[in-house]
């Protein structure tokens, strides 16, 4: 009915208004991205590193960057083969790495073991799962101190800050996984013949365990978040604490080599547990 | 007839409070009883109430009233009596095929090599043979569900509770999953109570069908299916069939039935 009443319009306009007539003018063809072969992307990307890096060099050099705050990469790289020949920089190195697993393996574990455990109960699931999400929103970095002043300058607040970092994080997402397991599974196990402990470790364990995967990665990263933070507190070790130092004494660019090492073992940790994750899920889904 | 049932309900009748409609009535004084070896089925229109009763006689559920007799014994809302089996094959992903199967024997504390001894021949025989070291996912939706009936039967219970087992798969898998139940049946001797929605289905399978009523679920008949055995897919041209059916679609959708509460 409009459509005939708008008509005239439509044909001031060059509109084709003709019900009848299909409207090829509204046909166009779909867009699509045309794929690059595989080496360009990575061209590109090196080519937009070196871009970064000429550019805040000659920055430097020619005077619109300053170079005191800003460090330039020239300096930068000098400082890191100092760092790395004549400095501490494996000990430091090591000393994080190894508060992030200690603490990693021991929130991821002890999360877990949380989540798995409030299976057991719903009423005391119920109880406890409040103050674990209050745990899980206090910011875990203001309570540094408190750990450094319990658990001593070394490794072990270190380990703690991890650890308060990665439990819940385990506990809450293992904890989906077990309010997950299939209902009509659990019943059929009951119905031929199994005890709670073998619903438990026969269903409830296998079916919690992608959950349980799902949160490594998260964790690994705050594992090391928690670990550097510990070490800025108060450390004698680690790249936290070197970079810390670096600060206190301007030496911009020994920050920036602190920073860029963290992100290399950031990556390669991360790597490493992409790695296990896959094993694992292969473990359990078989495909 | 009713005393020599092997498993045997008595009044049950289950009622679901709810907080907008007060109680209401999924199942009403069920009767029924299924004698040792026999095939029964229970049909009916959706929302009678055949899974409620499924679940109690599952003992997963308790019934509001009423209770379940195995051999004469109160059974009711008690597990590991009956083996079940539901539309989901519930097969886990992280088991193989045989081990799937084996899960109620080790359930029960046999040796996981026993188990597996135990089932093997099994599975070659009823066309699982070379898939026992797959795992589900590499099964179609056929091979799955006779896994989990395989696991289902193995499990030392000679009642065995079907709740539409093959609700879920296309028509030709299913009537031949029908063919393989009909064999399996045969060889296993057990007391089948079959939950199906699928009159076809019902007729072919049982020696018995109730016809439940819409809710509240009540048996509104019991009906005897004389076709003589081992039956094959020509009975559903055979009049005797034909007339079974049409009695039966009657009774499923006579809306001029009484409804009291």
């Amino acid at each position: 009915m409009s459509m005939t009443l708008w008509a005239p319009i439509g044909q001031f306009l060059g509109r084709n208004t003709d019900p009848a007539k299909p409207r090829l003018g509204r046909a166009r063809r779909l867009y699509r991205e045309k794929i690059w072969s595989p080496i360009l992307p990575r061209l590109v990307q090196f080519g937009i590193l070196a871009a970064i890096v000429a550019v805040w060099e000659i920055g430097v050099k020619v005077g619109f960057i300053d170079g005191f705050f800003w460090s330039y990469p020239s300096a930068i790289f000098k400082t890191g083969m100092i760092f790395v020949t004549q400095g501490d920089a494996f000990l430091d190195t090591w000393f994080t790495l190894k508060s992030t697993i200690i603490g990693f393996v021991i929130g991821t574990g002890a999360g877990s073991a949380i989540g798995l455990a409030f299976w057991w109960s719903q009423n005391w699931a119920g109880v406890f799962q409040p103050f674990l999400i209050v745990f899980h929103a206090i910011p875990k970095f203001a309570l540094g101190p408190l750990v450094v002043l319990v658990f001593g300058i070394g490794l072990g607040s270190k380990v703690a800050m991890a650890v308060a970092l990665t439990i819940v994080v385990s506990a809450l997402a293992t904890y989906s996984g077990v309010k997950a397991v299939d209902r009509d599974s659990e019943n059929l196990m009951y119905s031929l013949g199994a005890n709670r402990w073998q619903v438990f470790t026969k269903l409830v364990m296998p079916s919690a365990l992608p959950w349980i995967i799902s949160s490594l990665r998260v964790n690994i990263g705050l594992a090391m978040a928690g670990a550097i933070v510990g070490e800025f507190i108060s450390s004698q070790h680690g790249l936290g604490r070197v970079i810390m130092y670096a600060g206190q004494t301007f030496d911009v660019a020994l920050i920036w080599v602190g920073t860029i090492i963290l992100s290399i073992l950031a990556v390669a940790i991360y790597l490493v547990v992409g790695v296990v994750e896959n094993t694992l899920l292969k473990g359990v889904l078989k495909r | 007839m009713l005393d020599k049932a092997r498993i045997e309900l008595q009044d049950v009748s289950h009622v679901f409070s709810t907080p907008t409609s007060g109680s209401v009535y999924a199942i009403d004084r069920i009767n029924l009883g299924v004698p040792e070896g026999r095939f029964a089925s229970i049909i009916g229109p959706s929302g009678c109430g055949k899974t409620t009763l499924f679940n109690i006689i599952a003992g997963l559920e308790q019934p509001t009233q009423g209770e379940v007799t195995v051999d004469g014994q109160n059974v009711t809302g008690m597990i590991g009596i009956v083996g079940y089996m539901l539309q989901k094959d519930l097969l886990f992903p992280w088991r193989t095929v045989l081990d799937n199967i084996c899960l109620g024997m080790e359930l029960r504390g046999m040796p996981m090599r026993e188990a597996r001894e135990r089932a093997m021949p099994y599975l070659t025989r009823y066309g699982l043979g070379g898939f026992e070291h797959r795992y589900p996912a590499a099964l179609s939706g056929g091979m799955k569900q006779r896994a989990a009936l395989l696991r289902t039967l193995l499990y030392d219970s000679d009642i065995v509770l079907l709740d539409e087992p093959f609700g879920a798969l296309d028509a030709q898998t299913k009537s031949q999953m029908q063919d393989w139940l009909l064999q399996l049946w045969a060889d296993f001797r057990k007391t089948v109570l079959f939950v199906t929605h699928d009159l076809d289905e019902a007729l072919f399978l049982s020696d018995e069908i109730y016809v439940l009523s819409a809710r509240p679920g009540r048996i509104k008949a019991k009906i005897e299916v004389p076709l003589p055995r081992p039956r094959t897919r020509d009975v559903f041209a055979s009049p005797v069939f034909i007339d079974l059916k049409r009695h039966c679609l009657d009774l499923l959708f006579d809306a001029s039935s009484p409804q009291t509460h």
